[in-house]
């Protein structure tokens, strides 16, 4: 099934011509790079190529290294995914400045995390491609075939970019640079970040379409600003040795806690029990002290939580099912009970008491002892708690007075749930105001 | 003993003891608990575990690290999976195992970020270009997600693809109690790898070859351009035609070893109750209610979404004129149902607004 023109494989170049136009810069790039890859002996298979998409993108094809050839702007993130899991290996990242563009934030993120990449970009200030487009770097009033009155935007200094990020090696030149292999060569070695911005011709479209050539490159930059020469040497840990340095440390795997049954239920059907509250005021973890009590007295517990996006702001409203037998969890449908704690959860929960039967129970504070609901209410005032509770307790010294007095569980279980837990003592005080004020 | 337990741990879990050493993620409500497990246990196990920039970097870095030797994982919500979809594409074409997961929330758009939906369903299904097949499995219960995200895992290094877990918010942050004896023992499949020959195959067709990784001991070519099995670049029609054959056979041949369901049969039951992920417990509740009613119902709660499991859907149809289809969308998976069940009664239960399904509204459909 072969049908490619790709030669046996002989050092770093195969013996295939590059399929570039004529004047094209990129095969100069790419002969300075397998200068500097046969000057650093390195295995072909332990380094891996990755090619971003455009002309320079088909680079890959003519080397006998490993390669990878995937989305445009995202040759950075494949290499990086590449030097995470195999550290040891050389990855050297060819892109064209379109990738700079679409892949701008893989560059300025890789560059400040000093992943241990080589990115070489073969910047000829269009898309070549497909067809002459501009591109990030494109320089101002440069006509490209979507800039026919010329460029109005200001072009990315790459280099700048990825230089006050962190990069540990930053380089600007041209495709005619004597020492590029040498520079290449520097980058690959330097641990952390390396990028060189390499300035070319593209003979196609930006060079006839600005009447471009050689001289115009320096004077580019030079017009720009913009420095050529190593910019940024810099020592760092790269990415990927910091990442296993500090992971030595980092214990054990979670195991399962598994919570054992010394209670006893008098519970004898399944029991739904909404608490409704404000965000940040513990609804969702006291729900989960009563649940996991709940397990610890033989019975089956569920937990739905219901909140807005914020977090401190705005309703919580914690769901509980409380089962005798293992059943399929069941979150629809009305509670039996209610626990109505603040106005943010009234406005949630009002749809439910105004259903609520008679048969129901909604477990209140005073300020909401007027609550429009068919259900009974037991309105409990936390001042006539012998401690002070704050806001904070109000939803577990609510649970609390719940178990006691719809006889659920032993308020015993509630106890030896929160004991090994953080915040014990806040809630075992809480568990214990609770249990008086259900008296 | 029993454990207090919500299913984006049991994610974690089931997906460290498949042998994942690699995840990469991006916050997003409700999914974010996933990554930030992985952040936290991952680098004990050896493994690697990061936060991209942005969607696309984490699933870049994922199908990096899948072709460098690591077993890799990343999990996002309904808008993550938008920005996955050209390397969901990537990953197809170049057979990169990978196991995605899509906690998802009501949409389009932002949507509810905090809101349980069934929205994605045809979405991961027809997520990236060109059509071809993908699997899917939807757990239903923490249990079932410890164990199909071991399954996914197993399944992405089988047939060498990208596998979605596809779950949601409901799932992913409502904590159950599990009997810890109830998670069955997980069997990780050992990665197939070799150096020799060329890192693609396409004959047979439906046949699935053993990756080639980088850093081997030779040269490895990967690309997600049309290709011949040496991962250059091809024009050549047949070639052509064997590659993108060869992604549809190496999956739709072999349905069979893929399909997946919960099948809770009734002789005599003229009427099928058929959910999955977040529906499978009401119809679960429904079915028990139903037959405590004395009424005869079969239950069906489909774990391989993607493929279609044809088979088993097939076998639980036998007698059946109805079926009922609770979903948390308008209907995405019934039109599967409706193709394979045609010339039956197929019945839609859907909620849109963020609010379970419950099994009486599934009765009352079947009244």
């Amino acid at each position: 099934m072969t049908d490619t023109t790709i030669t046996p494989l002989s050092g770093y170049r195969n013996d295939t011509p590059y399929p570039f136009c004529p004047g094209c810069g990129h095969g100069s790039i790419l002969d300075e790079l397998n200068t500097a890859l046969s000057d650093l002996s390195l295995d072909p298979a332990e380094v891996v190529i990755v090619s971003d998409i455009g002309c320079a993108g088909l680079s890959d094809q003519y080397f006998t290294t490993s390669a990878f050839h995937g989305l445009h702007g995202r040759s950075i993130t494949y290499a990086s995914g590449i030097k995470l899991a195999r550290p040891e290996l050389t990855v050297i990242v060819i892109m064209g400045d379109g990738g700079t563009g679409i892949g701008g934030a893989h560059l300025i993120n890789a560059a400040r995390r000093n992943v241990g990449i080589t990115v070489l970009v073969f910047n000829n200030l269009n898309f070549g491609m497909t067809g002459g487009q501009h591109s990030t770097t494109t320089p101002q009033g440069a006509v490209t075939s979507t800039t026919p009155g010329g460029n109005l935007e200001h072009p990315l200094d790459i280099c700048g970019t990825v230089g006050v990020n962190g990069a540990s090696y930053v380089y600007r030149g041209t495709s005619f640079d004597k020492q590029l292999s040498e520079r290449i060569r520097e980058a690959i070695t330097q641990p952390g970040f390396a990028l060189l911005d390499i300035w070319e011709l593209c003979s196609a479209y930006f060079m006839p379409a600005n009447k471009f050539g050689r001289k115009a490159l320096d004077a580019t930059m030079e017009q720009l600003g913009f420095d050529s020469g190593i910019l940024h040497r810099r020592e760092v840990t790269e990415y990927a040795e910091a990442y296993h340095a500090a992971a030595t440390a980092s214990g054990a795997r979670a195991a399962p806690v598994p919570i054992d049954t010394t209670f006893e239920a008098a519970l004898t059907k399944d029991l739904a029990i909404t608490v409704a509250g404000s965000a940040g005021a513990k609804v969702r973890s006291a729900a989960r002290l009563f649940g996991e009590a709940a397990i610890r007295s033989g019975l089956w517990a569920s937990q739905r939580d219901d909140y807005p996006v914020t977090v401190k702001t705005g309703h919580s409203l914690s769901k509980l099912v409380l089962s005798p037998e293992q059943a399929p969890v069941d979150s629809g449908g009305l509670p039996d009970a209610l626990v109505l704690l603040s106005d943010d959860g009234l406005r949630k929960a009002q749809p439910l008491l105004d259903q609520m039967p008679q048969s129901g129970v909604v477990f209140t504070v005073p300020e909401f002892a007027d609550v429009a609901t068919k259900a009974r209410l037991e309105v409990i005032d936390p001042k006539m708690s012998p401690t002070r509770v704050v806001n904070a307790q109000l939803p577990l010294v609510m649970l609390t007075v719940v178990t006691s007095r719809l006889g659920l569980f032993p308020v015993d279980a509630l106890r030896r749930a929160a004991e090994d837990k953080p915040f014990a003592d806040k809630n075992l005080e809480s568990i214990e105001a609770g249990a008086a004020l259900a008296d | 003993m029993r454990e207090y337990i919500d299913g984006s741990t049991a994610i974690v879990r089931g997906a460290l003891d498949a042998g994942c050493t690699f995840f990469a993620g991006y916050p997003i409500t409700p999914a974010s608990q996933i990554l930030m497990s992985m952040m936290r246990e991952l680098p004990k196990t050896g493994g690697v575990a990061i936060q991209g920039e942005d969607e696309i970097a984490s699933i870049g870095m994922c199908i990096g690290a899948a072709l460098s030797g690591a077993r890799a994982m990343t999990a996002t919500s309904g808008p993550g999976i938008s920005l996955y979809s050209e390397n969901i594409g990537l990953a197809i074409m170049g057979e990169v195992p990978l196991v995605i997961v899509d906690v998802q929330r009501l949409g389009p758009s932002t949507g509810g970020a905090t809101t349980v939906s069934q929205g994605d369903v045809q979405f991961v299904r027809w997520g990236t270009g060109g059509g071809y097949p993908i699997i899917a499995l939807a757990p239903s219960t923490v249990t079932e997600a410890y164990w199909l995200t071991a399954k996914a895992f197993d399944l992405a290094e089988r047939f060498r693809c990208p596998v979605f877990l596809l779950t949601d918010k409901d799932l992913a942050t409502t904590l159950t109690t599990v009997e810890l004896s109830s998670y069955p023992e997980i069997e990780v499949r050992p990665r197939e790898t070799t150096t020799v020959g060329s890192p693609y195959r396409y004959d047979p067709p439906d046949e699935v070859f053993p990756l080639h990784e980088f850093g081997g001991e030779h040269t490895v070519r990967f690309t997600g351009s049309t290709h011949n099995e040496d991962g250059y670049i091809t024009k050549h029609t047949s070639t052509i035609e064997a590659l993108n054959r060869h992604l549809a056979d190496k999956i739709e041949l072999h349905r069979d070893e893929i399909e997946l369901v919960d099948a809770d049969p009734q002789p005599g039951a003229s009427t099928l109750i058929l959910g999955y992920g977040a529906t499978g417990a009401p119809v679960r509740a429904a079915v028990t209610r139903a037959r405590a009613a004395g009424d005869k119902v079969s239950g069906l709660v489909v774990h391989s979404l993607w493929p279609v499991p044809h088979n088993a859907i097939d076998e639980a149809l036998v007698d059946v004129d109805r079926v009922v289809v609770p979903e948390l969308n308008l209907g995405l998976y019934r039109r599967e149902i409706e193709r394979v069940a045609a010339g039956r009664q197929v019945v839609g239960v859907n909620r849109v607004d963020g609010e379970m399904v419950g099994p009486a509204e599934i009765l009352e459909a079947m009244a």
